[in-house]
């Protein structure tokens, strides 16, 4: 690659080649950060950002040039990412989108956010997200909404949606996510960004601000499968001693694996690049409920792998319709478990008038918590009283062993699993505001194997109604992501549309 | 089966939550759409389905583990008291609850 000329706009690039830039010293880390610094400023309407230091980024800034002065050569030191507010950082305030936490300091960082810092990666600010990571909008945000960069009165998906339209609108090269239900695959389809979504347990939730924890799984959002095998390879790993959930099993790097993996195919035809790559196609992720436009995008790409030597098969997920209610009574039973914490007594928000220990609880936590999270305590602690928990909680759980089973059973026909992440493209900003149970269902592509614990991506594929993105959804088997991402690049090698630009956003 | 404002105004004091009686109208619809939705899960059958609790439980080859007792951070008292609504020599000040 030839170095660019300095007038270049290094926004334009993505982590490998700003990583290529800097271990060739041609630009420092400073610059680098001054330069999105500068960008995210200019595109502040964008709503995608909670919090910024630029003294905190850049003192991280100079530290990174400081290891590459020493002659340190990693693959991300340098390179600028923001970090999605629910991670806890200690630079940062962290508020998980609530005023709940409004001006919360941790005294620590989270596993995720320590090791990319570990890795030489400056952190910009904190990203925008659904109050607590509930919703699929970002219009739950306690602070302001997030606009998708392809069409500022479009949402740019949720939860993680601050991360998605910071990555397409060039705001930050990579940004880090979390998935519960689809909180990082349907924000990068509908902002027509890269995300995946690790097995659960590949990465450590320490520091996560603990929305649903037998589903809360963090992950990479960056423009390209390759960016995000970057990512990944620092991102993931044990943590055995501080989340009794993380998995004792060894990471590879996933970016390595990728590029030799490439290496290998690339003298072949490009008709025989997957060849032996089986895709199971699930009857139910293909159905009436599905937009057209979103269904011909996905066809066409599926096309496009079957160009490349992948074949095509038919599987059966016949409780797919069922995970919305099974996720949707499970995720707010552990979600009304987790937010007990918020007391007005350690830390949060806490009323200022109050008649006792009681009253303070409600009047502090009532007006701390947002709608959303207001309904999901209240689902989540009905179905867990007494008298329910059998009926409901119980019920779903047991449900959801027989959607892994089916899982299972499709994985002995295929390697991965394809179809939409979300029925439609991107909707108006507050068009589902006063239907939630709406928006739920529009969850139904992603949260079965949410509740499996399956590893999961979204790929940019095409655009569909009103020129908004499409994103292709890839699900693998347990500890995959070598394989999913592997597929995803050479699919983008083949295609552009990871390339894509917004361009209606403001110049500034 | 339908909830009543009863069941929310119970339900919302075992949640610590104290809703304005328009918050409760509201809530109480959206709930029982949502409810119905749920009743849906009533026609599998899960006759000696044993509940799934945790994704690495599907997984025969992946044990969860149980580590040492043992105290591995260093105290930070002082540090996690500084987003404390009300502190007083390193202690949480809460109502009185003892007369």
């Amino acid at each position: 690659m030839s170095l660019l000329p300095l007038q270049a706009d290094l926004h334009d690039l993505g982590v490998a080649e700003l990583a290529a830039q800097l271990a060739a010293r041609s630009v420092s880390s400073v610059e680098v950060t001054q330069h999105f610094l500068a960008r995210i400023k200019q595109q502040d309407a964008l709503g995608a950002f909670l919090a910024l230091d630029a003294d905190a980024s850049l003192a991280q800034a100079r530290a990174a040039d400081a290891r590459l002065a020493s002659g340190e050569r990693t693959p991300l030191l340098g390179v600028p990412l923001a970090h999605k507010d629910v991670f806890v950082t200690r630079d940062f305030a962290t508020t998980a989108g609530s005023k709940m936490l409004e001006n919360y300091r941790s005294p620590f960082d989270a596993t995720v956010v320590s090791k990319l810092a570990q890795a030489g990666m400056v952190t910009l600010g904190k990203l925008n997200c659904d109050e607590f990571a509930m919703g699929s909008g970002n219009d739950n945000s306690a602070y302001k909404p997030v606009h998708n960069p392809w069409d500022t009165s479009r949402i740019p998906g949720g939860s993680s949606g601050g991360s998605a339209a910071a990555v397409a609108a060039r705001l930050v090269p990579a940004a880090t996510g979390t998935d519960t239900g689809g909180s990082i695959r349907q924000p990068a389809s509908l902002s027509g960004i890269t995300g995946i979504k690790p097995t659960y347990g590949r990465c450590s939730r320490y520091g996560m601000v603990a929305f649903a924890s037998s589903l809360d799984q963090a992950g990479p959002m960056a423009r390209s499968a390759l960016d995000c095998a970057l990512l990944l390879s620092s991102m993931a790993g044990p943590d055995l001693d501080r989340d009794s959930t993380s998995l004792d099993l060894p990471v590879i790097n996933y970016a390595t694996e990728l590029i030799a993996d490439n290496a290998r195919k690339s003298s072949r035809s490009e008709a025989t690049r997957l060849q032996g790559l089986r895709i199971g196609l699930p009857k139910q992720f293909f159905g009436a409920g599905c937009s057209p436009d979103v269904l011909a995008v996905v066809r066409t790409a599926l096309a496009d792998f079957e160009k490349l030597g992948a074949t095509l098969v038919d599987v059966d997920l016949p409780l797919t319709e069922l995970s919305i209610p099974v996720y949707y009574v499970i995720a707010p039973a552990e979600a009304s478990s987790n937010l007990s914490r918020f007391d007005g007594v350690r830390y949060g928000h806490r009323a200022v008038h109050y008649t006792d220990l009681t009253d303070m609880y409600k009047k502090s936590r009532s007006e701390g918590f947002g709608d959303e999270a207001t309904r999901r305590i209240m689902i989540g602690t009905y179905v867990l009283s007494h008298g329910y928990y059998d009926a409901y909680y119980l019920k779903a759980q047991k449900i959801r062993r027989l959607i892994a089973q089916d899982f299972r059973q499709a994985f002995t026909q295929c390697d991965v699993i394809a179809g939409p992440v979300s029925p439609t493209v991107a909707w108006k900003i507050g068009e589902n505001a006063q239907d939630p149970v709406a928006s739920y269902l529009a969850d139904i592509y992603t949260l079965s194997s949410s509740l499996a614990g399956l590893p999961g991506m979204s790929v940019p594929a095409g655009f569909g109604a009103h020129g908004m993105p499409v994103g292709l959804q890839l699900i693998g088997n347990y500890f995959k992501e070598a394989q999913l991402l592997g597929a995803a690049h050479q699919f983008q090698m083949a295609t552009d549309w990871h390339m894509r630009v917004p361009t209606n956003l403001s110049q500034g | 089966m339908a909830l009543t404002p009863q069941d929310i105004a119970r339900v919302a004091h075992l949640a610590r939550l104290e809703l304005r009686p328009d918050e409760t109208d509201r809530v109480l619809g959206q709930l029982n759409d949502f409810f119905a939705l749920v009743e849906q899960m009533q026609a599998v059958n899960t006759d000696g389905v044993v509940p799934l609790a945790h994704p690495a439980a599907i997984l025969d080859d992946v044990a969860l583990r149980l580590r040492e007792d043992i105290a591995s951070e260093p105290n930070q008292r002082y540090a996690s008291q500084t987003s404390a609504p009300a502190v007083e020599r390193g202690l949480f000040l809460v109502p009185k609850v003892i007369e």
